[in-house]
């Protein structure tokens, strides 16, 4: 059901290079759905916005990251805590069917979309049948 | 602070084993089974300031009409449902992590809430509660004369 399927993971594995923050890292829950026409990856980011999430692709490398700061609500103070708040990070590597130029990203309430469209030559084609 | 959370008065090393139990709890929870993590979703942080309190919950992609916020007394209960995105003809997952569902969780607050001027704000995939303390449960000051 619903709840320990959402709630974030913390990262297991430790990133290649040494964490110079306290912060910790969580690898976000994915969802990758392969359509006729290209991929469609979905992650779980709660705090994060258009602003803090960076998708990197080097080489065949895709890395989407999200920047969170936690911070302290003026005039009060954290009481119980039952999560805690961090970076996100996490890397794929994509196939040679996908067109690098064309992937485009979405952030919405928390969840970022990835469209990473496969290049046109292994997009399925239907070849239309005529009459001779 | 006018108020004291009731974990606080066993000091910070019960508290930590509290925090250590319930991550225990809810690590566990996949093969408790049937209806064995209803009440513990989601996960909830408390922030008491001088006559409220805010409550903060990470929900990711809900739709927040379909979140719902109750008060009765001192115990707030948040109720919502995440839908499944349903495949399309020709898609198939290669990975899918990614809970749905509904869920119930109850929180009892160590005071009695204002159920008129609460108010809920769903942003970035969080939900945040501003919960202020009612009236007439605030401590009264009773001035101390000189005899």
């Amino acid at each position: 059901m619903a709840g320990s399927a959402i709630c974030k993971r913390e990262s297991e594995t430790p990133a290649r290079t040494e964490r110079a923050q306290q912060n910790p890292v969580f690898t976000p829950r994915v969802d990758i759905r392969e359509t006729e026409t290209g991929l469609l990856l979905v992650a779980d980011m709660p705090g994060v916005d258009e602003s803090s999430v960076t998708i990197d692709l080097e080489g065949s490398e895709l890395t989407i990251r999200g920047t969170f700061v936690p911070k302290t609500p003026e005039g009060y103070t954290l009481s119980y805590q039952e999560y805690a708040c961090g970076d996100y990070e996490r890397a794929f590597t994509l196939g040679d069917t996908i067109d690098r130029d064309q992937i485009k990203a979405v952030v919405k309430d928390g969840i970022l979309r990835l469209t990473l469209p496969k290049v046109k030559e292994v997009q399925p084609r239907r070849i239309a049948v005529n009459v001779g | 602070m006018l108020w004291t959370w009731p974990t606080n008065r066993y000091g910070s090393v019960w508290n930590e084993l509290d925090r250590l139990q319930r991550q225990m709890s809810r690590l566990f929870e996949p093969f408790a089974g049937g209806q064995g993590n209803i009440g513990s979703f989601p996960a909830v942080n408390l922030w008491t300031g001088e006559d409220q309190a805010l409550l903060t919950a990470e929900l990711p992609g809900i739709d927040p009409d379909k979140l719902e916020v109750t008060v009765k007394d001192n115990t707030v209960t948040i109720r919502g449902t995440r839908e499944r995105e349903e495949l399309k003809e020709g898609e198939t997952y290669l990975r899918q992590e990614r809970g749905a569902g509904t869920f119930v969780r109850s929180i009892a607050m160590p005071f009695k809430v204002d159920d008129a001027k609460i108010s809920a704000q769903y942003q970035k995939g969080i939900l945040q509660l501003t919960l202020p303390r009612a009236e007439a449960d605030k401590p009264k000051k009773i001035t101390v004369n000189a005899g």
